[in-house]
């Protein structure tokens, strides 16, 4: 008596022939007139409020059928003035307004104004207070990443991953708090150096996160790289490539996914990061599952950046000695005179800044984020400008998901980032 | 950073393409900087482009408020071979704030040079869809302005809307 043959466990199951069978590739060429009528596109408003837009945008989408053949995105439902505002503060009380821009970005956006703030004035920043910018810079890149990949895990329908990148996220902000008493818009960099030196027991936290996150991001790629409808939705999805990136000026993870290795941290070092071992992931063809996994590439070499920041932070002052700048030591103010003096002179006045324009770029999580700035010889910015890598990468919006599937709009909206607050400032 | 003699070096090269195209140079804090006539601001940059700058980094618009030509722009390039930035700027006057639009080169600008005529009011010539970007469409006036004032703006809100009263007093 035989046993009945048993079909071969790799045959594919009937349902995924018959959904590969069919050719929806058809749908992506123009459709002809059915019967002579015309056909006509359909104009669909999606947002200011959608839960996929990632914030307040406002996407004016041009659809035949399902496919995108236009899209504007409208902005400046939360534009709040803040570079106006700037204007009207002395430089130091600037730092808690700028910050504010992209909100996933603070120590970048005080870091930006700072270093450009640093840069008129020809002011030194102490080897210390470079390394502990480094290191919350660096914290912030992966504290912003993983926001992204939560958020972004949640548009293609992954609800847990949200959880996870949130958990790990929220230690990032309690190391946050304990360095400077704020989880979000810190304050911590200053004009000269950094705020405070960093308190008993946080080198033990930093390290006991760096120690647990490397195997965190493996996880999140056991979860989603071999995941089908994961790859389904991000591979070969809304690429763009190189040269046109490049003119629309994108930068940041969007332009390494399409292979150019430009990062701001390695070509034209800030802060110190020339002291720094660390690699910059690139992808190959650009499309939505490049992006992705260079983000995730990135959050890693964050954490070596981190690691690397508390082995060689340098002893010494963790804030400029320059009295005329930084505040003095709360203790000199019972002795000194002169230390009242400045004192009482920063905290009504400020510090006069010598006239001259500065553009003061930097890698930020989402590409160059640059900060002009404009000084007329007093204490308050004449002028200060954000340049927002959100908002110049939206631009590439339209010409990446064009002949695309709306469903595709909604995975390559949250593979490009937006911050709506760095958009709209 | 182009240093102070390749900078006029540049400055040379370009007025020879381009007769009076440079102004004033400009070297502050290792950056250089170059003046042009707001008519040449498109020839400057295709020229700027063949030299290596092949990359726009940012435009920003200023106000030289009480200065006379009041309004300024100001482009960020950059040469990611070389390493190298390098910003132009030009001086528009407030009763003529026209610029040749650098859209149809250089795609990045398009949003950017939007906020700018939203903010500072400096009508782009040529650019493709010259609206407000971040204002609302039917704004009065241009808020970065230096004389513009702060915290003039009356809040709407819809409870007084309702009550169908002066929102303004």
């Amino acid at each position: 008596m035989s046993t009945p043959t048993r079909p071969p466990t790799t045959r594919p199951t009937p349902y995924r022939e018959m959904e590969e069978s069919i050719d929806l590739s058809a749908q992506l060429q123009h459709v002809p007139a059915v019967g002579g009528a015309e056909q006509e596109l359909l104009t669909l408003n999606m947002g200011p409020h959608h839960p996929a837009t990632h914030g307040v945008l406002r996407l004016l989408v041009t659809l035949e059928g399902e496919v995108v053949r236009d899209l504007k995105p409208i902005i400046g439902y939360v534009h709040t003035g803040i570079e106006k505002t700037a204007e009207d503060k002395s430089y130091w009380k600037v730092i808690p307004i700028v910050e504010r821009m992209d909100y996933l970005a603070y120590y970048f956006n005080a870091m930006a104004f700072c270093g450009a703030t640093e840069t008129l004035l020809g002011l030194e920043v102490p080897k210390r207070a470079q390394y502990l910018r480094v290191l919350h810079l660096e914290l912030n890149r992966i504290m912003s990443h993983l926001v992204w990949l939560g958020t972004s895990a949640l548009d293609l329908g992954a609800i847990s991953m949200f959880w996870y990148c949130f958990r790990e996220r929220e230690t990032i902000l309690d190391i946050f708090e304990m360095s400077s008493g704020q989880r979000m818009h810190t304050r911590y960099i200053q004009v000269g150096g950094v705020i405070d030196d960093i308190p008993a027991g946080f080198e033990e936290k930093v390290r006991a996160f760096c120690a647990v996150m490397p195997e965190r991001i493996e996880q999140y790629g056991d979860l989603l790289n071999k995941n089908e409808i994961v790859l389904r939705r991000l591979r070969n999805v809304c690429p763009l490539d190189e040269a046109t990136l490049l003119e629309l000026g994108v930068t940041g993870p969007l332009l390494r996914a399409a292979g150019n290795p430009w990062d701001l941290r390695k070509a034209m070092p800030y802060s110190s990061y020339e002291d720094f071992d660390f690699q910059i992931p690139v992808g190959t063809v650009g499309d939505n599952y490049d992006r992705y996994v260079v983000r995730l590439a990135e959050m890693k070499e964050s954490v070596k950046i981190v690691e690397q920041a508390l082995d060689g932070l340098p002893e010494g002052p963790f804030i400029t000695e320059d009295r005329k700048v930084a505040l003095p030591p709360r203790h000199e103010l019972a002795t000194s005179m002169e230390a009242l003096i400045h004192h009482f002179k920063l905290v009504t006045e400020g510090f006069r800044v010598p006239p001259g324009e500065v553009y003061y770029p930097i890698e930020g999580p989402r590409g160059e984020l640059g900060c002009f700035v404009r000084s007329d010889g007093s204490s308050k910015p004449a002028r200060v400008h954000m340049r927002d890598p959100s908002f110049v990468n939206l631009q590439a919006t339209a010409p990446m998901v064009r002949d695309a599937y709306i469903a595709d709009l909604i995975a390559t909206l949250a593979m490009l980032d937006p911050i709506l607050g760095g958009i709209d400032r | 950073m182009p240093d102070a003699t390749g900078l006029e070096l540049l400055a040379h090269d370009l007025l020879d393409a381009e007769p009076d195209s440079v102004l004033d140079t400009a070297h502050f804090r290792g950056k250089g900087a170059l003046q042009v006539r707001p008519e040449a601001i498109r020839p400057v940059l295709e020229l700027l482009r063949g030299k290596g700058f092949t990359f726009l980094a940012s435009v920003h618009g200023v106000d030289y408020y009480p200065e006379e030509p009041r309004l300024g722009v100001q482009y960020e390039l950059l040469d990611m071979s070389a390493l190298d930035r390098l910003t132009v700027r030009l001086r528009v006057p407030l009763d003529a704030p026209v610029v040749d639009s650098v859209t149809p080169d250089w795609p990045t600008a398009d949003h950017q040079e939007r906020e700018i005529y939203d903010m500072f009011g400096v009508i782009f010539t040529g650019h493709p869809d010259l609206r407000r970007i971040l204002m609302p469409e039917d704004y009065e006036g241009h808020p970065q302005r230096r004389d513009f004032p702060m915290g003039g703006e009356p809040v709407l809100f819809t409870k007084d809307e309702a009550l169908r009263r002066d929102y303004t007093q």
